[in-house]
């Protein structure tokens, strides 16, 4: 699956924002047909971002569609429209339990056996906003094979926890280090909630490098102004591909020669190393940076 | 398909439209609002008869107020509109 670093919300009925959606830089763009739609305005939005996908469809970025809850009475029909598009993923939102999944999971394999669509090949990116879904987090993702990843709504879970949401975050603190050990555990992707300040440049770097650094694959955003930021803070530097590299050649080296146990600049290499530069690498060429432009960057 | 009620669908955002629709009086019948309508006037209204024939409507009264839509919006206000207007209120 491509690597995803930056996600970005575009509201489902608003022709103005959507037909730019791919110039904004997003790694993936989510076609919202759920809170920045109005009920009244649901049957607009479902045609029209069924209409942008069929007709418009973003080059540069991928495809991802939040759809209305699945206690809601449009759920189903988003999906019999949206589904044969084959998006990139599905967002279905305040997902809370396996048994939700379950549910989703098979009203999903109904509409690819109508539409002819190889059941199993649509996948989930499972929206965590309340304490119940958190908490269970890791038979979320572990429900269904469609579970591609996780992501993280600090909006409405600060409404179901009760408290306020803040810039610092300590209130998702905790949401935010659990939702990323069950992703890992059960090996799928695991995104950020949105930065809500659009015009906090040095808030959002911080909050990127935060999630960053605890082990988020990438983060969304609200404000194509992010994006950039978010791209940069989850993209590897030429310092760490370089790296990346000098640590497999050695390996590389090091079988060839019968060697067991090898040092990179005094430091011994061991697996989770290795593991770390293929995962670097990977990220590199995902985002276009390959070994020659790397190499070409030596002489700047 | 046949219209029972009169709806509306779409805003005057820029880039969007406002199509509303009627039940007709045995055809088609068609009005153009548009910001480029001396440029694209045919190719608005090929679009919008186009549109009627996929639904499949032969007998309405639809008139588009065109804010520099591109042609999947206005497919897409348009079939909004009819679905709508299949309800009788």
């Amino acid at each position: 699956m491509k690597i995803i670093r930056s996600m970005l919300f575009l509201p489902g009925n608003k022709p103005n924002i959507l037909i730019h959606g791919d110039e904004l830089l997003a790694d993936a763009i989510i076609f919202d047909l759920e809170d920045s739609v109005s009920i009244s305005e649901k049957d607009a939005a479902r045609i029209l971002v069924r209409n942008m996908i069929k007709d418009y469809r973003p080059i540069s970025s991928e495809i991802i569609v939040r759809v209305n809850a699945i206690e809601t009475e449009f759920f189903k029909k988003d999906l019999r429209e949206i589904i044969p598009l084959k998006p990139f993923m599905i967002m279905p939102p305040k997902v809370s339990s396996k048994e939700m999944v379950n549910d989703i999971d098979a009203q999903i394999s109904e509409i690819e056996k109508e539409t002819n669509i190889e059941v199993g090949s649509t996948n989930l990116i499972c929206l965590l906003e309340t304490a119940k879904g958190i908490e269970n987090a890791y038979e979320i993702a572990t429900a269904s094979k469609r579970v591609k990843a996780l992501f993280l709504g600090g909006e409405d879970l600060t409404s179901d926890l009760e408290c306020k949401r803040t810039k610092e975050g300590n209130e998702i603190d905790y949401a935010r280090k659990r939702i990323v050990l069950a992703a890992k555990a059960a090996s799928v992707f695991v995104y950020d909630t949105p930065f809500t300040d659009v015009n906090d440049d040095e808030g959002i770097i911080q909050d990127a490098k935060y999630a960053a650094s605890l082990g988020f694959s990438g983060k969304s955003s609200i404000a194509p102004r992010h994006i950039p930021f978010i791209n940069e803070v989850f993209s590897p530097t030429i310092e760490e591909i370089k790296y990346a590299y000098d640590v497999l050649n050695i390996i590389e080296e090091a079988k060839k020669k019968g060697q067991g146990v090898v040092a990179l600049n005094g430091k011994m290499i061991d697996a989770p190393v290795v593991s770390r530069a293929k995962k670097v690498i990977s990220m590199a060429e995902s985002i276009g940076l390959n070994k020659n432009i790397i190499n070409d960057s030596e002489g700047l | 398909m046949e219209i029972l009620s009169s709806a509306v669908s779409g805003t005057m955002e820029s880039s969007d439209c406002m199509v509303s629709v009627s039940p007709g009086s045995g055809k088609i019948e068609i009005q153009i609002e548009s910001i480029v309508l001396n440029q694209f006037g045919d190719e608005l209204k090929k679009t919008i008869e186009n549109t009627l024939k996929e639904l499949d409507v032969s007998n309405v009264k639809i008139s588009l107020f065109d804010r520099g839509a591109l042609d999947l919006v206005i497919k897409s206000r348009i079939e909004c509109a009819i679905e709508r207007a299949k309800e009788k209120k």
